[in-house]
């Protein structure tokens, strides 16, 4: 293995790192909002990505120029699950609502395998396509606009939540509900715009896979999995924490894939996670 | 419920469950009933630490798949020279399981709550992908477990009739309750509860919380095995995709939830019931290639849990109280 090999793995585990960021830090905010993990995260990045595919195969809309539609549309996504679903189940116990989020990603994946079928669907001729070379590496195109875009969108997230009333009051809600409403604070509307926000994040998240990723009924599974492990890295609830945690996964997985076996990345990610949190119980920057 | 009548119900049952292969000869309701039965055990084991003990774990499927193939391979490889038999597959795989909750739980108990439950399906993901990628264990392919004839209980098979493999699964359902029933008198099961309700408090009292959380596993772990070789040596087909997956950790769970957790009768009802839903879903909308039946089961257990996160125990026993 040459240096330049482990370069370039360095480089293209942190684009993806990045992605995995995004997403992960829509789950850690709906967490640390109301200590709900969400099981159907992954389907909601699945649903942003057909979205996606489907603006380009019936209008010819590359994803880049969806994106603020399918953001629009997952943000709606994540209200409704609040105000149809979450909304019941706020004071049951954890394996509740652990089976209710699970059973609405059974559901939204079925419905897509029953509408959309089971193909691996692409998005060809993608506004951007194609790689740079940057000293030496190679890195491409879309990925790199997609850990670009992931970026700014974690820092809007992030001045979102620190410097506007509204995040404030999120914060605020997240950090005690009762106190919260005392204040004046409508605690219904920041739960139902946490969980908008949260899937908002992978309505940017999906649109920017959909420009080099396959786009099928089971996508989200994987990406999932990964974020589950980057949000409890980073410690649950733990917004800004998920950042760094999404770039060690990515880093991780792509070096676990080089060093040791492709076949074996992910279980280099989900080993490394059970070291990590043996040796700090709650995440590398836990909160709680 | 006043307990005489408890017991009359729960003879009534059991007559009725050991005469039900007399009455229905077909293969198919007989599968569907063995089904129920084996899921109903791999739920009440999970329940004993889930339920009682209130670790949720979301990785089963590992101690499942431990009892497959540890008696898959065992019959298979014939290590044990004459001895290569599934039931000594059986205790074996258990005892396998135990050791391994042991070596999960020591570490991974000092985690709670949902960092526990993720740690869990960590846990679960890397033992599926190494078993994928371990030729030894028949990597991806799966293994096969050798056909033997003729039928015999020594040899844990039988092809004529499914009437014998229903009642040993319905020993293993019986094995089950009886264990639960036991440990929720015993002092080991108060401390269970405890545990459950408030580790520190418990821990104040004096409970010592580490080692019976992992009695609570190691129980839990080997009665989970047990199902997996009966799942073995009743399908005679084992792969990481049908033993391993944290679909089947989920599903686990799911039919303890449904049925409701921390009771002895929920993790039979929960069985009872979503065994046939997902035969009928799967029957009448299934094999078109549009997971219609999923659609179904995804918002029945939406439904479940916002209607009554206590499970259906829960509502049958406010039932009865009112009446």
């Amino acid at each position: 293995m040459t240096a330049e090999v482990l370069l370039q793995g360095v480089a293209s585990g942190l684009l993806m790192g990045l992605v995995y960021a995004l997403i992960a830090a829509g789950l850690s905010l709906i967490f640390g909002l109301m200590e709900i993990v969400n099981f159907a995260h992954g389907e909601f990045l699945m649903v942003a990505m057909f979205a996606t595919y489907w603006a380009w195969a019936l209008w010819r809309l590359d994803p880049l120029v969806s994106l603020p539609v399918t953001v629009c549309l997952l943000f709606g996504l994540g209200v409704a699950t609040y105000l149809g679903l979450i909304r019941w189940i706020l004071d049951a116990s954890m394996l509740a609502q652990i089976f209710a989020t699970f059973g609405l990603a059974v559901f939204l994946r079925s419905a897509a395998q029953a509408l959309w079928g089971v193909d691996f669907l692409v998005v060809r001729n993608p506004l951007v396509e194609g790689r740079v070379s940057v000293g030496g590496l190679f890195l491409g195109l879309p990925q790199l606009v997609a850990s670009a875009g992931a970026l700014a969108a974690f820092a809007g997230l992030h001045w979102f939540i620190s410097r506007t009333e509204t995040g404030l009051a999120l914060q605020a809600t997240a950090q005690d509900r009762q106190a919260a409403s005392l204040m004046g604070i409508d605690t219904q509307r920041m739960f139902a715009l946490g969980w908008g926000i949260g899937a908002a994040c992978l309505g940017v998240a999906g649109a920017l896979l959909a420009t080099f990723f396959y786009v099928f009924p089971d996508v989200g599974a994987t990406f999932a999995l990964l974020a589950y492990v980057a949000v409890a890295l980073g410690g649950f609830g733990n917004v800004p924490g998920t950042l760094a945690s999404g770039v060690v996964v990515g880093l991780v997985e792509v070096l676990g894939g080089l060093l040791i076996a492709p076949a074996l990345k992910y279980a280099a990610v989900f080993a490394l996670y059970l070291v990590i949190v043996l040796w700090r119980p709650r995440g590398l920057f836990g909160r709680f | 419920m006043p307990a005489r009548a408890g017991a009359v119900a729960a003879a009534a049952l059991l007559a009725a469950l050991l005469a039900f292969p007399l009455v229905f000869t077909l293969p198919y309701p007989r599968d569907v009933m063995i089904r129920i039965f084996l899921y109903a055990t791999l739920a009440i084991a999970w329940n004993v630490l889930a339920g009682y003990c209130g670790q949720i774990s979301l990785g089963h499927a590992v101690f499942f798949g431990a009892g497959a193939y540890t008696s898959t391979l065992v019959v298979q490889q014939a290590w044990l020279g004459p001895w290569a038999n599934p039931w000594l597959g059986m205790l074996l795989g258990a005892a396998l399981a135990a050791l391994l909750s042991q070596v999960i739980g020591y570490p991974v108990f000092r985690l709670r709550g949902h960092y526990f439950a993720i740690a869990t399906i960590a846990v679960g993901e890397i033992v599926q992908t190494l078993a994928i990628n371990w030729d030894a264990v028949g990597g991806a392919r799966g293994l096969f477990v050798p056909i033997q004839r003729p039928d015999s209980l020594v040899n844990f098979q039988f092809h004529e009739s499914k009437q014998t493999y229903y009642y040993i699964a319905l020993t293993l359902l019986l094995l089950a309750l009886g264990l639960n029933h036991w440990i929720v008198r015993s002092r080991t099961g108060f401390y269970f509860r405890a545990i459950r309700e408030d580790q520190d408090a418990a821990a104040a009292l004096g409970i010592p919380v580490a080692r019976y959380k992992l009695r609570a596993m190691a129980i839990s772990a080997a009665l989970t095995a047990l199902g997996g070789t009966f799942y073995a040596q009743y399908v005679l087909f084992i792969d990481p995709e049908s033993v391993l997956p944290l679909s089947l950790s989920i599903l686990i769970c799911l039919v303890a939830v449904l049925g409701g957790v921390g009771t002895l009768w929920g993790p039979l009802l929960g069985a009872a019931i979503l065994v046939p839903l997902g035969e009928v879903t799967r029957v009448q909308l299934g094999g078109t290639g549009k997971a219609l039946d999923l659609l179904i089961y995804g918002l029945l257990i939406m439904v479940v849990s916002v209607v009554q996160p206590g499970g259906l125990m829960a509502f049958l026993q406010r039932g009865l109280r009112r009446s």
